[in-house]
């Protein structure tokens, strides 16, 4: 075993698919760092899950207890797990620069797994930055680690979390308002194309009815093919309005959870300068990954929701095929070993996808959502609208980064977690370029912001 | 606003704590956003771009819309827990530098 | 008379406002969103002091073009609707060592020497920069204050000569790469990596580093290199810092600029934790109260250099009509290569004499 300060195996998050690598390498004898931002292991998806009330859990069903065993993995030997961490920097040499409790610190990895999860799609609707207005995930983690349900919420854009979500909160006696759902007959159609993967996943497809079936049951008033949707109030969220059917509706609300499925967060792929493509199905950039998580660089894997949306148990299935993968390079784990393990876990991952083509084109956004236009906010932190982008465009503006210096979009403290995607669309609708062609904001240090005291605190000998 | 999900969810016990020198009492182990919205606070700053307010919108450390600003350091709301007597503050917007050219 | 302007940074686009204002036709070509590319990564001051100080001439030409500035600011404004936010307040060097700044004020002192007594500075002790600079921390023994120095938002200046050269006419193509040019004055070709030519009268090359590609194309010898400096900037803060320094300015946004760090790593433009550290140690020196602020970004640029760090301004010897620019002073030097240079590249006798600036210097 390597020593302490150059684990054998850095992982960065410890949801599913970190959880899995990280626990997967110590049973193989590895050393390994688990750095994770959340006080508690789990990701988003199993937030709090060790600690989380009998009535919490019975509202949150079992799709979120079971990652109970996943999270008790961070006591496993070998195992350095570090809650609460912020990751700034992560370097191609296998560096990592990290923040916990207001001290700046810096270690070496001999592998790197990142397995950072995804982040919602941003939903850059008017008004979607009013207080009240929050991601449909983001209601969840109140849920899970806040203990709190939205009353009254309107529920708006389309995707399983949406009717997941809606479920829970009727399960919390906190039906929600209206579900205001984006898809249409259209998306329905095409999505049929792909039954036959969607029918591989049979259980998946079963547990989306029941969850339909149970919004029906609490009588919650669901609009579909809705387009036109505003959010209005003053200084915070007081209604939505929609055309649904060839009519407007306004309906009032103080909460408006918003949900276009998720992206990955590829923020350290891309401050690492690797290579990401985008994803036509999807609408979103991921890193270039092999089968087994293998970046573009050798010392660098990515696993899970980080490297193309496919849900936590195939997350769970990708952590452990990167975990051996790496392994197998640093020597740990021999050919035939690695081999052997490995084509169980690449056949159940694939189990586990099947469904995703159908639930892409079902649930695909809609091109208000992709491409806002007129004095929509598209960068929140530094309030870009829509048209300022495309008014770059016509100065001639072709990537993102021309956009950043021309107007600060991707400048503020988010560093263009929720404007990126956006941005991209409308520069590739303005110049007719493909979204890869456009690019997508070059990411820089720190990855999350940090006290200069922290990091002048480095300078010094310890 | 928001609802807790059962009265006994405060098994850990209680913690008060200041937001904007008013007193807040919430669920230990919470985080400060969690805390502000269950005692229907929903706009934790002004953007120092043109003071409109903002409050939690990912509640998962992402979008640093629930800046607020402990003993004069900037925090996500979202990602510190309360604790007892925690002095939490909005950061008020200021106009952007003025004067002259010369 | 068609000048065909390669590289559309600001050095480019003020040369070609300038050559527009002449009355000249102007084409400018500008590469790729993620080029290395000074004028989205420098610090955005325009700076006077200690410049110059083995060369007066550098010294001259930086104070006209500092001198020029108000006015040129203005015309752009006036053009475009968009201000830059110029401030020429003055501007501080800080010192933490006692023997660093009496080397800065021998240097100055040398300045206004060499400039017949006209160079105003005033050096500070901590005492009266405290008055002027309450802010500044017990490790700051001293600073020197130029009246002359200043800072803009070179983002704006940016956006702002990239409308006005269009408003004058001007035709900007964006994202195109120049893989080759010949040819002479009246009949020069521009060859593009997508198979498309372009042809002018007179050329100017403005392309930053990729002049050190293009340059030998036209017979000139670009003695130039990268040499990396990194920024970093804070959250925004309610505006506290009136004076710019050579290495900290408070942006108009609100942020607090800290730079600027030099490497010799050839094209490596990625920022690395050291040198982040040292930047921040350094602004905590000077500004105690910036330790509990956060940093949102830091960036490594490329600067361009010549080997004594001056510009190159260069007609070409062998093909005539093709001129070369380059600085690492952009900002600075941006009203001089928008009011004064256009007469020198269309060889006006009331030129400026720019020999000092010939790439000849370099020869052995």
């Amino acid at each position: 075993m390597s020593q302490p300060d150059s684990p054998d195996l850095i992982v960065i998050g410890a949801g599913p698919a970190g959880l899995a690598a990280a626990s997967e390498a110590a049973r193989y004898g590895a050393s390994v760092l688990l750095l994770d931002e959340q006080p508690a292991p789990g990701g988003q998806i199993y937030r709090n899950v060790k600690d989380a009330s009998e009535q919490q859990n019975a509202i949150l069903g079992p799709d979120y207890t079971v990652g109970r065993t996943l999270a008790a993995s961070v006591e496993d030997v070998g195992i350095d797990y570090r809650p609460g961490v912020t990751v700034w920097k992560v370097g191609t040499d296998g560096r990592v620069a990290f923040s916990q409790n207001g001290e700046a610190q810096q270690v070496q990895g001999q592998h790197i797994v990142l397995a950072t999860g995804a982040l919602e799609r941003p939903v850059p609707l008017p008004g979607w930055t009013l207080p009240g207005v929050m991601t449909a995930g983001g209601a969840q983690i109140l849920m899970k680690s806040g203990g709190l349900v939205a009353r009254d919420a309107i529920l708006v854009g389309s995707g399983p979390l949406l009717y997941l979500l809606a479920s829970q909160m009727v399960a919390a006696g906190r039906p929600p308002k209206a579900l205001v759902e984006t898809q249409t007959d259209a998306n329905f159609r095409s999505a049929m194309v792909h039954i036959k993967g969607a029918l591989l996943g049979w259980q998946q497809l079963l547990k989306g009815l029941a969850l339909i079936g149970k919004i029906r049951r609490a009588d919650v008033r669901r609009y579909k093919a809705v387009t036109d949707i505003n959010i209005i109030g003053t200084d915070k969220a007081e209604a939505v309005t929609f055309i649904s059917n060839g009519r407007v509706h306004q309906l009032n609300a103080s909460v408006v959870l918003l949900h276009q499925g998720v992206v990955p967060n590829t923020q350290i792929s891309r401050s690492l300068g690797l290579e990401h493509r985008w994803d036509i199905k999807q609408r979103c950039f991921h890193p270039v990954t092999d089968e087994f998580g293998q970046s573009s660089a050798e010392n660098i894997s990515i696993a899970g929701d980080g490297a193309g949306i496919s849900g936590a148990k195939a997350a769970e299935h990708a952590g452990r095929i990167a975990a051996l993968n790496a392994l197998k390079n640093l020597g740990l784990v021999d050919g035939a070993t690695h081999n052997q393990q490995v084509i169980p876990l690449l056949k159940a991952r694939t189990k586990e996808t099947a469904i995703r083509p159908f639930l892409n084109t079902l649930y695909a956004p809609p091109t208000e959502v992709l491409c806002p236009t007129g004095k929509t906010i598209v960068c929140r932190c530094e309030e870009v609208t829509a048209d300022d982008i495309s008014n770059y465009a016509a100065l001639g503006c072709k990537g993102p980064n021309q956009t950043k210096a021309f107007g600060r979009s991707g400048m503020g403290p988010c560093q263009g977690r929720f404007c990126g995607a956006t941005v991209t669309e409308i520069l590739s609708k303005e110049t007719g370029l493909h979204p890869e062609k456009v690019g997508s904001y070059r990411i820089r240090a720190p990855l999350k912001p940090v006290t200069l005291g922290e990091l002048a605190a480095l300078t010094e000998p310890r | 606003m928001f609802d807790p999900i059962t009265p006994s969810t405060n098994a850990n016990g209680q913690v008060d704590f200041t937001f904007d020198d008013k007193n807040v009492s919430a669920a230990s182990g919470t985080t400060i956003a969690a805390a502000l919205l269950a005692a229907d606070q929903i706009w934790f700053r002004e953007t120092p771009t043109s003071g409109q307010q903002r409050g939690p919108f990912c509640m998962m450390g992402a979008c640093y819309d629930c800046l607020v600003q402990i003993d004069g350091v900037s925090v996500q709301a979202c990602m510190t827990p309360v604790t007892e007597g925690l002095q939490v503050n909005r950061v008020p917007f200021s106009l952007p530098k003025e004067g002259k050219r010369s | 008379m068609t000048f065909i302007i390669i590289g559309g940074g600001v050095v480019g686009l003020s040369v070609a406002y300038g050559l527009l204002k002449n009355g000249q036709d102007v084409v400018v070509l500008d590469g790729a969103d993620d080029d290395f590319r000074a004028s989205r990564g420098n610090f955005g001051l325009v700076w006077v002091q200690g410049k110059g100080a083995d060369c007066v001439g550098y010294s001259q030409w930086t104070r006209r073009s500092a001198a020029l500035w108000a006015d040129f600011a203005q015309e752009i404004e006036d053009l475009t609707g968009l201000d830059l936010m110029l401030r020429q307040t003055g501007g501080m060097e800080y010192f933490t060592d006692q023997v660093e700044l009496e080397e800065h004020i021998a240097k100055l002192k040398g300045l206004r020497e060499a400039s017949g007594g006209d160079y105003p500075f005033e050096v500070l002790d901590q005492k009266e920069l405290r008055e002027r600079v309450p802010e500044i921390g017990p490790k700051v023994i001293g600073a020197t204050f130029c009246p002359e120095d200043g800072h803009v938002n070179p983002l704006f200046l940016l956006k702002a000569l990239s409308c006005a050269v269009r408003q004058k006419g001007g035709i900007i193509r964006t994202g195109v790469k120049v893989v080759d040019v010949s040819g002479q004055e009246g009949e020069f070709k521009v060859a593009l990596e997508d198979g498309n030519h372009l042809s002018g009268e007179k050329v100017v090359l403005s392309a930053g580093l990729g002049a050190m590609e293009l340059g030998p194309k036209l017979g000139f010898s670009t003695p130039i290199r990268p040499q990396q400096g990194q920024i970093l900037v804070t959250e925004k803060l309610p505006a506290f810092l009136h004076y710019p320094s050579g290495t900290l300015r408070q942006v108009n946004e609100g942020g607090v600029q800290i730079g600027a760090s030099k490497s010799e790593l050839g094209l490596d433009d990625t920022e690395d934790t050291e040198t982040i550290a040292q930047l921040a140690r350094h602004a905590i020196d000077v500004f105690p109260h910036l330790e509990k602020v956060k940093m949102v970004r830091s960036w490594a640029a490329l600067r361009i250099m010549s080997p004594d760090g001056l510009p190159i301004y260069q007609r070409s010897p062998t093909h005539p009509g093709a001129t070369f620019i380059t600085c690492h002073s952009g900002i600075t030097l941006a009203a001089a290569h928008a009011h004064l240079l256009p007469d020198w590249i269309l060889g006006r006798a009331e030129a400026q004499d720019l020999s000092t600036f010939s790439e000849r210097r370099f020869d052995v």
